[in-house]
């Protein structure tokens, strides 16, 4: 379980986080909705410490993210992200992409590794390109590419930030196609995203984010269909 | 050490009047060699641009030689040529002439990419409104172009600026070769390189630092 | 034209050319393993070191940038004899390519460093890699594919650079041809000679690197 509470998070003296309360609980789907700029991706960054926080707290099954103590790279096996800007390491093939954390991080055999870059790779549909360099894979390739990079560690949480909002609009199906497969296998999901289709079918809460504030969470029939708060009726007019 | 022997000599204010003539000197040789190379350059650089293989295989070869040799390789080998086939020429102008061409070889690779770097549908475009070839070169790919390659060649400018210290192999009393006799007469080598070093680095450091910023500023 | 060219004795001392022409690799070769460390380590302070440490690893960088090779040569060699420091040629050469490749290299490293995205520490340090691990797994392999290129130039510069050592009495390649050709005035002959070997020295190092870089670099 994912807590994360009273959190406050300023870049100098912009204040991103004004004091989030939310529990993600195994097996559930959190979709995360917002303008640019309303600090959700900042969100997912404070939850594995790739960000650190002023204020608050963050637990993960337990453990303080941000406390000193923490081995925070052996809690980030955990935590499996997925990058708007996919971040395929270009100078790895797809299938070494995958194997390096399982090899270095958890110190697998060379062939255990494989192995399990190839499952995931399969996984994803990539199971025909093990061997291609991210340039030579599209945009939507690489991003499934990234998925597979982080299951590949076998995480406990999955964190998309923004996953198919780089992406050319005929390559967003696939990797959407990739996380409905993941939800519906039970995998425990933070998805920020701009997608209200996919949030509204596949999510088992919204959240909505305005300017550093939780605005309102609740099931997706009633962010989408009686939304509570103005600012979430503004932006889902908006965007319909 | 002033009573060790009348040979030796302190450091006076006239040998400062000396580095400086010598600097002079230094910076006359330059200029010369980088106004005369960096014409030949570009002209060089557009035929290597121009025509596909005949340049390549003339202009690029000889040009490739002049960077694949040292400096100093090159200036004493035209240094004792130019009296074997009859031109009598003094450590200025033999230096002058092959500092002139090493230029034009860093300055032809600087040119072509700036041509390059204009590309073929900016160049089509212009085509496309009815220019002239000669047109496109002087209305589109001279001050586009122009502005990619100046950096690159104050870098060049500089490092001949920097290599001109090299005609002191012929003799050529320029700031590096004054250091050296001024060394030998004082025995002061400390102050002496640190008024040299110092001549060069107040040239080159505050040109190199104003052409990143261009760069910096133009590709941004 | 009543110069008469004798190449015959030239040619009688191609071996010792050649020999000098390894002592010329040798030490363009030394200079480089070296200058890629300390560069390295240069551009790492420059970009993340305590503010004194960058202060001279800035002075470093410019000073070697900005002042000519043959000057930083004469630094080692007799600009160290004011604090009673007397370096052997080999080592003047050594010492003088050093600073200048580690100086150049510095900033190449710099701008490769910069080059790779901060997005690619993130995603490694998302998978549970260390700090270190992201470095020696994921920065560098993609810094040295930026720098090559440029590290393959500054060998070349460091083989050309290293003929200054005939200046300062080292008998490398330019320092040897110096020696016969004075002994024989035939200082034409000698140098034209050299000259090709140089060109050669130069367009062998081109092509072993291009050839490394594509088994190295196939992405």
């Amino acid at each position: 379980m994912i807590e994360i509470k009273q959190l406050h998070k300023y870049f100098g003296a912009l204040h991103v986080l004004q004091g989030i309360d939310l529990n993600v609980s195994k097996g559930e789907v959190l979709s995360i909705i917002g303008s640019s700029g309303s600090g959700k991706s900042t969100l997912l960054y404070c939850i594995n410490g790739l960000e650190d926080i002023q204020q608050g707290e963050v637990l993960v099954d337990g453990t303080t993210v941000h406390d000193q103590k923490t081995n925070i790279n052996k809690l980030r096996q955990k935590l499996g992200m997925v990058f708007q800007q996919w971040n395929s390491f270009p100078h790895l093939t797809a299938l070494e992409n995958v194997a390096l954390a399982p090899k270095i991080v958890k110190n697998f055999s060379r062939d255990q590794a494989k192995s399990i870059a190839e499952k995931q790779l399969k996984h994803v549909g990539l199971g025909d390109k093990l061997d291609a360099y991210p340039s030579a894979l599209s945009g939507g390739q690489q991003q499934r590419l990234a998925i597979a990079r982080a299951l590949a560690m076998e995480p406990e949480y999955m964190l998309f930030d923004e996953a198919t909002s780089a992406l050319d609009p005929e390559l967003v199906g696939e990797v959407l196609d990739t996380m409905r497969l993941l939800a519906d296998e039970g995998m425990t999901m933070i998805c920020v995203t701009h997608e209200m289709g996919f949030s509204r079918d596949v999510s088992d809460r919204v959240a909505y984010f305005h300017q550093g504030v939780m605005e309102e969470v609740g099931p997706p029939e009633q962010i989408f269909s009686a939304p509570q708060s103005v600012h979430t009726q503004k932006f889902l007019a908006n965007v319909r | 050490m002033s009573n060790s022997a009348s040979f030796f000599t302190d450091f006076q204010a006239t040998d400062l009047l000396f580095l400086g003539e010598a600097a002079g000197r230094t910076l006359g040789i330059s200029l010369v060699s980088i106004s005369i190379g960096t014409a030949l350059g570009i002209f060089f650089g557009w035929s290597l641009q121009a025509s596909k293989w005949f340049a390549q295989a003339t202009i690029g070869t000889v040009l490739d030689a002049f960077r694949s040799v040292p400096l100093i390789i090159q200036l004493i080998l035209f240094y004792n040529f130019f009296p074997i086939i009859g031109w009598k020429m003094g450590p200025f102008a033999a230096g002058a002439f092959v500092l002139s061409i090493y230029t034009a070889a860093l300055v032809a690779n600087v040119v072509r990419g700036g041509i390059e770097a204009v590309g073929e549908p900016m160049r089509r475009a212009a085509r496309s409104l009815g220019m002239s070839y000669w047109q496109d070169l002087r209305y589109v790919v001279w001050p586009i172009g122009l502005r990619a390659v100046f950096p690159s060649w104050v870098g060049v400018a500089l490092s001949v600026i920097k290599d001109s210290a090299l005609v002191s192999v012929l003799g050529y009393m320029e700031l590096l070769r004054a250091s050296q006799i001024l060394i030998t007469r004082t025995q002061e080598p400390f102050i002496i390189l640190a008024c040299a070093g110092a001549f060069y680095f107040a040239l080159s450091y505050p040109l190199s630092k104003y052409s990143q910023k261009l760069e910096e500023s133009w590709t941004s | 034209m009543d110069y008469n060219f004798h190449w015959r004795p030239v040619f009688r001392k191609i071996p010792e050319l050649l020999e000098a022409g390894l002592l010329t690799l040798e030490v363009a070769v030394i200079s480089m393993i070296l200058g890629i460390t300390i560069g390295l380590g240069l551009a790492l302070l420059r970009m993340k070191g305590p503010t004194p440490l960058r202060q001279i690893a800035t002075t470093w960088v410019e000073i070697a940038r900005n002042t000519p090779a043959l000057f930083q040569l004469f630094f080692f060699g007799f600009g160290l004899g004011a604090f009673g420091l007397h370096l052997s040629p080999y080592l003047i050469v050594l010492a003088g390519l050093t600073f200048n490749n580690a100086g150049y290299l510095a900033e190449n490293f710099r701008g490769g460093f910069l080059a790779v995205p901060d997005t690619q520490i993130r995603a490694a340090r998302s998978l549970g890699m260390t700090a270190a691990q992201t470095y020696i797994r994921i920065i560098i392999p993609q810094v040295l594919r930026i720098v090559y290129h440029p590290m393959t130039n500054q060998m070349v510069w460091a083989v050309l650079m290293s003929s200054l050592g005939m200046l300062v009495g080292f008998r490398e390649l330019s320092g040897e041809t110096q020696f016969f050709a004075s002994k024989t005035y035939r200082i034409f002959e000698y140098f034209a000679v050299t000259a090709i070997i140089y060109y050669v020295i130069v367009k062998i190092i081109l092509l072993a690197s291009n050839f490394a870089a594509r088994r190295l670099f196939r992405y």
